[in-house]
């Protein structure tokens, strides 16, 4: 299937391992991702704090980049970026007088939002129109004996009613579903939905780091060897800060986490470096291990 | 319809710990989770203590985490929540403590409902006849204005669970709710007290509460109205405004975030280097450096224009 991509600032920025790890494995399963260069920053959900109008219109323009291309979806791997655009797509497609109101912004720079577009995330893409049954097929490196927390991140699971829940109500089990299908064992843990903290690390540093021990410590606790998320930002969180977490809760943690694209890829035959498993802050070492996953 | 209910159970004088007791209940397709709960009371066990009252999401009495979700017992159709298991979790409400099974104790809750001085002062002499307030203030006051006190989006706060000190979402939509009244005479004064440590830049924006509010609320979203307020009101010395002055001023002149830019702005002159140096040699022992020289988009002109002709 063909997607209009939004890749987002953190997966070449904050945690670079991501953009390759993406590409490689869309590539594999047969996504044609159509990189939309001229997109702008969706505001993460930071813009809207100065002017929503303004998030509205940037966003709308993203949309309409799509359109202009003749691509009905936009396809995402940040959760963050994700959360946004369906928030800002919802309003708009809700509300005809108010989309009409967005496009005289954007009329000026020669675009008009026509309200077609979709916005989708990889991971429900995946098991929405890919579909589980066609990735099993593509295994070759199951995961066998890896025990996994899965960390959905906020924005692909709240609020409900914009993230397309009703006509998918099973949308915060995917994660478990797709380690299922990689061969691994997904494990049940308290704070699989919660806040990873990355929102509030740099105003209110000692409680996102509370929020990192919590959850690292959870899926510890329940013998998780590794945790998965859809989310850059929640990476960060857990894995960057989990050094600085694990410090002022006063326990050794060590929980390596995986962006859910590194996992899949790892199953599907993806080295250690094609993945870029050595570049994150939390050794990924046992995971390499248990895997058996190749070291190029 | 058969349904089963697993519930939290304690009481403080006589256990030592909490315990979960299994009922089956026997409901019609349109019962409701208090209905069950009711049920199990009134023919099976007399013992089990709730709150509820209006039996019509009105009171806000009946909030309970119902498959670890906080919602109204009163208005969660058994129907409604078939799809997520076979037996229906009931617990009491989180971030307040037990008073007994499903009753918490709310002392919090209103204490912190006081802090933000939740009734109108009105600035200067008396008005002769009623205050004129046009349709779109009040709007915008009505979606805060439905707040029914029932706990459930204090009960789901991921922030409260980190840390109790924080004012939390309640009672930030309530502030919310006066702040923004056209007939108020001191916002300028709430925000001040609001943008104090534990007020409205310490919520993470997780959308707990939005999701758990039975009103429609949003309180995490009214908590974004008054950081726009604050900012637009020059309360801008904090890290959380500093963040997003930061990254608006990346967005507006490359189109992207300028991650480096944005640090150097929240944290300010030299702490920025101190804060992330850490950060920073580990970053580079991994390969893992952003971009140093931010590239933005070749039409990054366009988006300026939109910023300017939107005032930002």
């Amino acid at each position: 299937m063909r997607y209009a991509f939004w890749p987002g600032c953190v997966s070449r920025g904050g945690t670079p391992e991501l953009y390759p790890a993406v590409t490689a494995v869309a590539a594999k399963v047969g996504m044609e991702l159509v990189e939309l260069d001229q997109a702008n920053c969706t505001g993460a959900g930071v813009l809207g704090e100065r002017n929503d109008e303004l998030v509205d219109t940037l966003n709308a323009r993203n949309f309409a980049i799509a359109e202009q291309q003749g691509l009905d979806t936009l396809l995402t791997i940040c959760s963050t970026c994700q959360g946004v655009m369906s928030s800002v797509n919802y309003k708009l497609r809700e509300r005809p007088e108010y989309l009409a109101k967005i496009n005289e912004n954007l009329r000026a720079e020669g675009l008009e939002y026509k309200g077609t577009v979709r916005v989708t995330h990889m991971m429900w893409a995946i098991v929405e129109e890919m579909g589980l049954d066609e990735l099993k097929t593509m295994v070759v490196n199951p995961l066998h004996g890896i025990k996994v927390a899965p960390f959905y991140g906020c924005y692909v699971l709240r609020p409900r009613y914009v993230l397309g829940f009703d006509e998918h109500p099973d949308r915060g089990q995917y994660l478990e579903k797709i380690v299922e299908t990689l061969g691994a064992e997904p494990i049940d843990y308290e704070g699989k939905w919660r806040c990873c903290g990355f929102p509030i690390m740099t105003i209110n540093e000692s409680n996102g780091l509370r929020m990192v021990a919590n959850h690292t410590q959870a899926a510890k606790d329940k013998g998780a060897h590794i945790m998965v998320t859809p989310c850059p930002l929640c990476h960060i969180s857990l894995d960057e800060f989990q050094p600085k977490a694990s410090n002022a809760a006063g326990r050794p943690i060590n929980m390596p986490v995986l962006h859910l694209p590194q996992m899949i890829g790892s199953a599907l035959g993806f080295n250690v470096k094609e993945m870029g498993l050595k570049r994150h802050i939390i050794s990924t070492e046992p995971f390499i291990q248990m895997s058996g996953v190749s070291r190029g | 319809m058969s349904t089963k209910l697993d519930v939290y159970r304690f009481d403080p004088e006589t256990d030592q710990d909490p315990s979960r007791k299994q009922y089956e209940v026997d409901l019609p397709e349109y019962g409701t989770v208090l209905e069950g709960l009711l049920e199990v009371r009134d023919a099976q066990d007399g013992t089990l203590s709730m709150r509820c009252s209006c039996r019509s999401a009105i009171c806000g009495s009946c909030s309970m985490k119902i498959n670890g979700q906080s919602r109204l017992a009163c208005k969660t159709l058994i129907s409604q929540i078939e799809h997520e298991g076979e037996t229906i979790t009931v617990d009491p409400m989180g971030n307040m403590p037990v008073i007994k099974d499903l009753v918490v104790d709310m002392d919090s809750f209103w204490d912190k409902m006081k802090t933000v001085g939740p009734y109108l002062k009105p600035e200067g002499p008396e008005p002769e006849r009623e205050n004129l307030v046009s349709n779109d203030s009040m709007m915008r006051l009505a979606v805060a204005m439905n707040c029914i006190m029932c706990g459930a989006c204090v009960s789901d706060c991921t922030v409260l669970e980190v840390d109790k000190s924080f004012l939390g979402p309640a009672a930030l939509a309530k502030a919310f709710r006066f702040a923004a009244d056209p007939r108020d005479g001191h916002t300028e004064e709430r925000l001040k007290s609001y943008v104090e440590p534990s007020g409205i830049w310490d919520c993470t924006r997780c959308n707990m509460c939005v999701q758990a509010c039975p009103k429609d609320v949003e309180p995490m979203e009214r908590i974004m109205d008054m950081r726009v307020m604050a900012i637009e009101s020059g309360l801008t010395d904090s890290r959380g405004a500093r963040h997003v002055e930061g990254f608006s001023n990346s967005v507006k002149h490359s189109g992207l975030l300028d991650e480096f830019a944005l640090a150097r702005k929240t944290f300010g002159f030299p702490k920025w280097g101190f804060e992330l140096a850490p950060f920073g040699i580990r970053r580079l022992l991994r390969r893992r450096l952003p971009p140093i020289i931010h590239k933005g988009i070749s039409t990054a002109k366009r988006v300026t224009r939109i910023f300017e002709r939107l005032g930002v």
